[in-house]
């Protein structure tokens, strides 16, 4: 269960959200650019700290003002995909999805069998000796979600992960983040401004702007006048 | 139909066409010729002969030596105080930028001189340290000390735009991953800038191999132990030419390889950052 409540100065407005998601429900955050998604998610990470609030994740406290309880990025076990897949291009595919494993110092043996079953389930299995710079991006952003999820985060989170894709990766990707959000349990946040997104993949929306909640709801409910940030 | 304007057409197109030619063969001329001069000057008996003496060694051995003492330090401090530096808003950041950029505009026997009135014998940090029976002055500590002064904005400068410059994103993964910062940088942040650190490292190399008037102020021209290159070609001119032409033909040898070492790194580029 992910639980947070975030106040934030923001250079332009002040972010001031509450979110919660359970286990396997994917929620999207939906809005205009610069609405303040990518936001959450860096403070949700732990890149950026909040000026006050609480963000809970699986029964423990990541951060809390109050209590003054900070968590750090690398402690958090958050699966985060940025914008860009910011896949690591000098290394393999192999070694990026090995990459959160050898940070954790997990033994080589583990690792190994990690990564071949990630390498499978994400249909990328003949690309595992491959620069990771040198592939198409659909293929970069199922390296990307599987790297995240290779370290079995509490929480995945995605900042737009259908931006620049053909139809084809947007189905295939949309289709294996439900598969494991669901087959994992666990909570999922999707930034995205399109309303085909929302709909496809989230079981809940939260359109945001100027940093604050406009709407929260299913996303075949969201009110005609706040789709207008995307394909609507 | 008349055919003047087509003729005046071409006549133009034809005098650009010389007009550029000459622009181009007079300006690879200029640069040209005098390198080619040296070569032309000598032959290579005398070339040969005159590479083992004792004068040429030494002076190419100290060169080479200090050059890449210098380089290692260069790199060593400079490339954390590089990434430091970029990733930090701190006051007087700009005053530091600047004094970075300084040794590349200042003459370099100014730079000698300001090296000798702070670390020679009477200078302002060199009295104390001639308490203790240190001198640095006119040693080949002297020599290093002088070519890390003049050198080491070449180094500086394209490391910290590169750090700069490098899409955070890649290290922001890394930490949510669980990376350590040191983890980052070794495995992040210096392959993916690695290119272009070793071309501002070349560089730097090359411009310590060049140094001659910082050296000659701080580190005087003793032979062996702070002539390096540079001052022996200089003392060729007065004594043996063939040593210094030697020795000139060698520092164009390695100038030349180390400006195609940059093209090289530059055309093989960073993976997209």
């Amino acid at each position: 269960m992910f639980d947070a409540t975030i106040h934030k100065k923001l250079r332009d407005f002040s972010l001031d959200l509450a979110i919660r998601a359970g286990p396997g429900e994917i929620v999207v955050l939906m809005g205009e650019n610069g609405a303040g998604k990518s936001s959450v998610l860096n403070i949700i990470s732990g890149l950026i700290s909040p000026d006050a609030g609480s963000i809970r994740l699986d029964g423990s406290l990541l951060f809390d003002s109050g209590k003054g309880i900070n968590v750090p990025v690398e402690d958090r076990r958050i699966g985060y995909v940025f914008q860009n897949s910011a896949v690591f291009p000098h290394l393999t595919v192999r070694e990026n999805i090995a990459f959160g494993l050898r940070s954790r110092h997990k033994p080589m043996a583990f690792i190994r069998e990690h990564v071949g079953h990630w390498l499978k389930v994400m249909h990328i299995e003949d690309l595992a000796d491959v620069k990771a710079g040198n592939l198409s991006g659909g293929q970069k952003q199922r390296v990307a979600l599987a790297r995240a999820l290779a370290i079995k985060p509490t929480l995945l989170m995605l900042d737009e992960p259908f931006t620049a894709l053909d139809a084809e990766n947007i189905r295939l990707t949309k289709e294996l983040m439900r598969t494991f959000v669901t087959n994992m349990a666990i909570p999922c946040l999707v930034v995205t401004h399109r309303m085909s997104d929302s709909r496809d993949v989230g079981d809940r929306v939260y359109v945001i702007s100027q940093g604050k909640k406009d709407w929260e709801g299913k996303p075949k409910d969201t009110p005609a006048h706040l789709c207008r940030c995307g394909d609507a | 139909m008349n055919p003047a304007p087509v003729f005046s057409e071409k006549m133009k197109r034809i005098s650009t066409c010389i007009g550029a030619a000459i622009l181009i063969v007079s300006v690879t001329l200029y640069l040209a010729l005098p390198v080619a001069a040296l070569f032309l000057r000598t032959d290579p008996d005398t070339f040969f002969s005159t590479l083992s003496t004792p004068a040429v060694l030494n002076a190419l051995f100290l060169s080479l030596s200090t050059s890449v003492i210098s380089l290692g330090i260069v790199i060593l401090i400079g490339t954390p105080f590089a990434y430091v530096h970029s990733r930090n808003d701190y006051p007087g950041k700009v005053i530091i930028d600047t004094l970075i950029d300084l040794p590349l505009v200042l003459p370099p026997a100014v730079a000698g001189l300001a090296l000798l009135v702070l670390w020679g014998r009477v200078g302002l940090l060199g009295r104390y340290l001639s308490l203790f029976g240190i001198s640095i002055a006119f040693t080949t500590l002297a020599v290093i000390m002088a070519q890390i002064f003049v050198a080491s904005p070449f180094y500086l400068r394209q490391a910290k735009s590169l750090f700069e410059q490098l899409d955070p994103c890649y290290e922001q993964t890394a930490r949510t991953l669980g990376a350590s910062p040191l983890r980052i940088f070794a495995t992040i942040t210096l392959p993916l800038t690695a290119n272009g650190l070793i071309s501002g490292a070349v560089m730097t190399f090359g411009r310590a191999l060049g140094e001659f008037g910082a050296t000659i102020m701080f580190a005087g021209n003793l032979p062996g132990v702070t002539q390096t290159m540079p001052l022996a070609v200089y003392v060729g001119l007065e004594g043996n030419l063939a040593v210094g032409l030697t020795i000139s033909i060698l520092l164009v040898i390695i100038s030349f390889a180390i400006m195609i070492a940059v093209r090289l790194l530059a055309r093989r580029g960073a993976f997209h950052v």
